[in-house]
């Protein structure tokens, strides 16, 4: 049984409603929330702009406590976890595939050059490698090796406006996700086309994904479509449920 | 004719308290649903014993209410250390009479006749609590911030040995609340105190 399968029932798609009934009658019940008044309907409401506010303010401490310098440990190849547990919101027999020839990579936004990229254009690019540890919001952590492009030499390139605060990211699997322009500069930020000494292999995200090694594996996108560079927010699928937005590392 | 009362526990110690054992209460119940999302053992917490509804919501709990226990309990501790609350109480520490009012209390034969007076058992455990949770925010800071702050995490064997010892300080402080309840429900005279701040002269 895959990683994603088996924490399934804590990631639940798009029970978010329900489960969130069920979790603020649970929050009700232990009279934890005797700090907050009112109607039992505002209440609810309250519990879940207060715990919302709550997780901006730690988007917040997070990124002030982000040094754009600080490397994340790196580990010999001996340590590399094998086999690499495969995790997503969907299970191991849904992982999305395309054809690597027709596969583009689409940048928009606030950057200069708008055109899509081929995987052999970004194959030609410096490529840089690092084994480090990707750690997963469920708890468990794995060491992988990863290579490809720097991303902060991909947004140069693309001319992106480094003082945007946030880069977006579509993935073909419909998953989305977003980061902060400091963890997008940061040196180990990386687009990856190799996972150990192969091509990235569709469980893992081919052709491209993103790799941080200082966020959570769910801000690290697989099967990226499309990227582009913004000022608003643009949240992601799992941010949009409820799980920590900055999630860093 | 003295009076019917005698202060026992200062207005600082008792709001701390209790805003200690709800911070606690919530970071225990959040973090038993965020440990059943990839559990350390073979077993999981019961659904109903947790706090969140799902994953996501049991971050928001955890990550809320590590706020209160980490201000809370500063001011506990600048409190306790500047006034010197934990010299006149807690100190000195005798671990050999520790250990013989601990097995006294578990014979219930510990007398606890001056309730402003604690016994040597309990000077460890209040301590031992206070250690506990001082490890738990500690190795709790290495698994939000395992990069930023991986200086501490070396000291406690990196992510993964921060896991392990994050799980232990909760099974210990989770050990600590029932003993805790357990010698108040023995000897109930000392709850209201821990309310009214008083103690009732026993005549």
């Amino acid at each position: 049984m895959s990683m994603g399968e088996r924490f399934k029932p804590h990631r639940g798609p798009r029970l978010a409603s329900l489960e969130r009934r069920l979790f603020l009658r649970q929050g009700l019940s232990l009279g934890a929330l005797a700090l907050l008044s009112g109607c039992e309907l505002t209440e609810d409401e309250s519990v879940q702009r207060v715990l919302n506010a709550m997780s901006r303010w730690n988007d917040g401490v997070q990124s002030w406590l982000f040094d754009p310098a600080r490397l994340a440990p790196e580990f010999p190849e001996s340590r590399i976890t094998k086999p690499f547990p495969f995790n997503a919101y969907y299970g191991r027999g849904e992982i999305r595939r395309v054809d690597p020839g027709t596969w583009r990579l689409e940048v928009g936004g606030m950057v200069r050059e708008k055109r899509a990229w081929t995987l052999p254009e970004l194959n030609q690019l410096p490529q840089v490698s690092q084994v480090t540890r990707h750690i997963c919001v469920e708890g468990w952590s794995a060491i992988g090796k990863w290579s490809g492009v720097r991303f902060s030499d991909f947004l140069r390139r693309i001319g992106a406006d480094l003082t945007a605060k946030y880069v977006g990211f579509k993935c073909f699997d419909d998953y989305s996700t977003s980061i902060d322009m400091a963890t997008a500069l940061h040196p180990q930020t990386q687009l990856s086309l190799r996972f150990g000494d192969q091509l990235l292999p569709p469980e893992y995200g081919a052709p491209v994904k993103l790799r941080m090694p200082t966020k959570l594996g769910f801000k690290n996108p697989k099967h990226i479509a499309a990227l582009f560079v913004t000022n608003a927010n643009p949240g992601g699928y799992w941010e949009d449920q409820g799980y920590n937005w900055f999630s860093g590392s | 004719m003295p009076a019917a009362t005698v202060p026992l526990h200062p207005l600082a110690v008792r709001i701390t308290h209790w805003v200690n054992a709800l911070a606690l209460l919530a970071m225990v119940l959040s973090g038993w649903r965020i440990y059943n999302a990839d559990p350390l053992f073979g077993f999981v917490f019961p659904d109903g014993w947790t706090l969140g509804g799902w994953l996501a919501g049991a971050l928001q709990w955890h990550f809320a209410a590590m706020w209160l226990l980490f201000g809370n309990g500063a001011a506990y501790l600048a409190y306790g250390i500047l006034s010197g609350h934990f010299r006149r109480k807690l100190l000195p520490l005798a671990p050999r009479a520790a250990l013989r009012d601990a097995l006294d209390a578990l014979c219930l034969r510990l007398k606890h006749d001056d309730l402003s007076i604690y016994n040597a058992a309990q000077r460890a455990a209040y301590l031992g609590a206070m250690v506990l949770i001082v490890l738990l925010v500690l190795s709790g800071l290495v698994l939000w911030k395992p990069v930023q702050l991986q200086g501490l995490g070396l000291l406690m064997g990196d992510y993964e040995g921060a896991r392990y010892l994050h799980f232990f300080c909760m099974a210990g402080i989770v050990l600590f609340v029932v003993a805790h309840v357990l010698m108040v429900a023995l000897v109930p005279r000392t709850f209201p105190p821990m309310i009214t701040g008083k103690l009732r002269r026993s005549l």
